[in-house]
């Protein structure tokens, strides 16, 4: 049992000493399959991920394109489950102590499990973070409560229809991070330009003190370095699923091909690069 | 927070809350981005029910327009049949479109005008409420997509191509088990994405808060008629309903002028498929958890992980692994009766209707009718059973002769 208090306060605090801004990488757990999976997840850090974003994956995920819905399909057809996702962030954590691990993904399947018992064994795994889409402020005491007392920091997710009625509200039990959906959509679909996302910005940061990440539809390295120069932090997921998607046809359909993991980190490289020298 | 089904609730009617639980059921889970949108339909139906004018118009629609009110029509060679039970059907199924879908379409369009939205989207699993939402979209010159699982359009070509000759775009779902719940995640979909022109009509009493307690008053007439009509035919109260139930939209309609009405035995019947112990099913409430799926909590088909599972019904309309949050509660309170029918005993129903009383069912009704079956026979000859007839079999002939290995 490794817990440590507070790894992305820990973590963003690093990166303003820094002075520039993170690169929050997202992968579904399990995907294409548990092992590839978990060798992507240990290699992220090396590669640049400042914070690890690992979904959990679900049979309905509403708010995703066709990349990360596929992706949940992959993960669950090669049997991933709540259970294992746990065990992937454990067998992370024997490894690496500092890189902050947030769990995204839907409310069902932690219902499910019991959002006590999640707490307390996703705190036990070394679990940072929760970013739940589909539970809205009204509605998420019953489990921002339980995670909060285990805690795991519990991430409020911001919106293009956010107006300034409702921001205080949501800004109200956030910690961790805000997470801006830079786009009125779904993963991996249309992206924001770069003033919009810096106005948002700009409103949210009137309402909380805590750091900012943006995502939703940053595909490349030069629009993650345009959002570094204006947030926190930088989101990219579809894109990095989508290169496990093709290499994964490529090659055995439950291994995927042997330059998976490679493929996977050398894009994440190159992301990192961007946002590192974003503001340079 | 939960509702212990020992505290008998003073009305049935109360609910849900002004947050829209009913119980622990209900309430509001979608992304945030929907949040402001979900309210701003929530204001808007609150002005809209404040308005007489509101309601004058819908009224007249629905009188001129949807052939309101409905029969109420004695049963006889079928009650003689089965030789229990004097059988009542409410004839939703001769409202325009066929079916009871277009009482909730003709309210919300009202709705979406109300608040100047300029294109409508909707989720169909049989095509019921996708030809409703389609042709009042028609009616007020409104741009209209429909959401359907590719299964769904196979086995429902006539409302299909009805959809498209009413000048609906429909959009093939292939995601999942392509039917209703995937058609209900694409139009979530699509609505995150538009939110500032599109209006989505929810054909169920499920979804997020307004919905079900939205759908559930614009269906609710049906049973307000039933009371009426029973009271000018019998001179009293039924003494039992029974009506299908997918999400649950005309069992609610039916049942919830009654729902306080101690005396009055309710059944729904849930698609048992192949049979509840094969697993391929559609009985949510019979074989299900209560869960998180499309904005709201509600019993759900799902594994031990909180992965949905697929749902199987030969009726499309009843091939949804989930169920309007005010029956989760109604189960639980134990004010409703939730009752299985296979797919065959379904099958046999139709058949007995079209022979006996000249009016071909639609698959889902004709679980209804199966219950029905098995218990008029086992009541008095004045006891007063009204089943909701809540929509015509036309689009379901082919369906029913593949079942009953007839090549057409």
């Amino acid at each position: 049992m490794s817990r440590k208090e507070a790894r992305l306060k820990a973590r963003f605090e690093h990166l303003a000493a820094e002075g520039r801004a993170g690169l929050v990488t997202f992968i579904t757990a399990g995907d294409p399959n548990r092992e590839v999976s978990s060798a992507i997840i240990e290699g992220l850090p090396g590669a640049g991920a400042d914070i690890i974003e690992l979904g959990m994956p679900f049979t309905d995920p509403m708010a995703d394109g066709p990349a990360i819905q596929a992706s949940s399909l992959r993960a669950l057809e090669a049997g991933q489950d709540m259970k294992a996702t746990l065990a992937m962030v454990r067998s992370f954590r024997e490894k690496d102590d500092d890189t902050p691990i947030v769990l995204m993904g839907y409310y069902n399947p932690i219902y499910i499990y019991g959002v006590e018992q999640f707490s307390e064994d996703a705190a036990d795994a070394g679990v940072d973070g929760l970013i739940i889409v589909d539970v809205p402020p009204e509605e998420d005491a019953e489990l921002r409560d339980p995670a909060n007392k285990a805690g795991i920091d519990f991430v409020r997710l911001t919106t293009p229809t956010s107006d300034e009625q409702r921001l205080p509200a949501l800004m109200g039990g956030a910690s961790g991070f805000i997470y801006y959906v830079s786009i009125a959509g779904i993963t991996g679909t249309k992206s924001a330009a770069t003033s919009n996302v810096a106005d948002a910005v700009t409103r949210i940061r009137k309402f909380s003190d805590l750091p900012i990440a943006v995502g939703f539809g940053i595909k490349t390295p030069q629009q993650a370095a345009k959002i570094a120069r204006v947030a926190d932090a930088a989101v990219v997921g579809s894109a990095i699923v989508q290169v496990i998607a093709e290499n994964a046809e490529k090659g055995d359909k439950t291994k995927g091909s042997p330059d998976l993991v490679n493929s996977v980190l050398r894009f994440v490289s190159e992301l990192a690069q961007g946002v590192r020298t974003a503001r340079s | 927070m939960t509702t212990s089904s020992d505290e008998k609730p003073n009305s049935f009617k109360a609910l849900p809350d002004s947050d829209g639980h009913f119980g622990i059921y209900g309430g509001r889970y979608v992304a945030e981005t929907l949040m402001p949108l979900i309210l701003s339909v929530e204001k808007a139906y609150e002005e809209a029910q404040a308005d007489p004018t509101f309601q004058a118009e819908l009224d007249e629609y629905l009188k001129h327009y949807v052939g309101r009110p409905s029969p109420l029509y004695h049963a006889s060679r079928l009650s003689e049949h089965l030789g229990g039970a004097k059988i009542y059907f409410k004839r939703d199924e001769l409202n325009h479109t066929g079916a009871h879908k277009i009482n909730n379409t003709m309210g919300q369009i009202l709705l979406a005008r109300r608040m100047g939205k300029e294109r409508i989207i909707a989720e169909t699993g049989a095509g019921q409420h996708g030809v409703a939402t389609a042709t009042v979209c028609a009616l007020f010159g409104m741009r209209c997509v429909v959401y359907m699982g590719e299964t769904d359009i196979a086995r429902q070509a006539p409302n299909v191509f009805r959809m498209k000759l009413l000048g609906a775009e429909v959009v093939p779902v292939t995601s999942g088990s392509a039917t209703l719940k995937d058609a209900m995640n694409e139009a979530l979909r699509d609505w995150v994405s538009n939110v500032d022109d599109t209006y989505y009509i929810i054909g169920t009493v499920a979804g997020p808060h307004p919905y079900p307690a939205m759908v559930r008053n614009f269906q609710k007439i049906i049973g307000e008629e039933v009371r009426q009509q029973m009271m000018e035919a019998e001179g009293r109260l039924p003494d039992s309903l029974v009506a299908c139930i997918g999400g649950g939209s005309n069992a609610i309609g039916l049942f919830y002028d009654f729902l306080d009405e101690e005396e009055v035995t309710i059944y729904a019947v849930e698609a048992a498929g192949k049979g509840i112990e094969t697993g391929e099913h559609a009985a949510s409430l019979s074989a299900g958890e209560p869960g998180v799926l499309h904005g709201n909590r509600t019993y759900l088909l799902q594994d031990e992980d909180g992965q949905i599972t697929e749902a199987h019904s030969i009726s499309a309309g009843l091939d949804y692994p989930g169920i309007g949050p005010e029956h989760s509660w109604l189960h639980d309170a134990g004010r409703v009766n939730y009752v299985p029918i296979t797919d065959d005993e379904a099958l046999e129903a139709f058949q007995l209707c079209t022979k006996l009383e000249g009016i071909i069912p639609a698959l889902e009704p004709s679980h209804a009718l199966a219950h029905v079956s098995k218990i008029a026979p086992t009541l008095p000859k004045d006891h007063l059973l009204v089943m909701n007839m809540c929509g015509r079999g036309d689009k379901d002939v082919f369906t029913v002769a593949e079942a009953l290995g007839v090549t057409l």
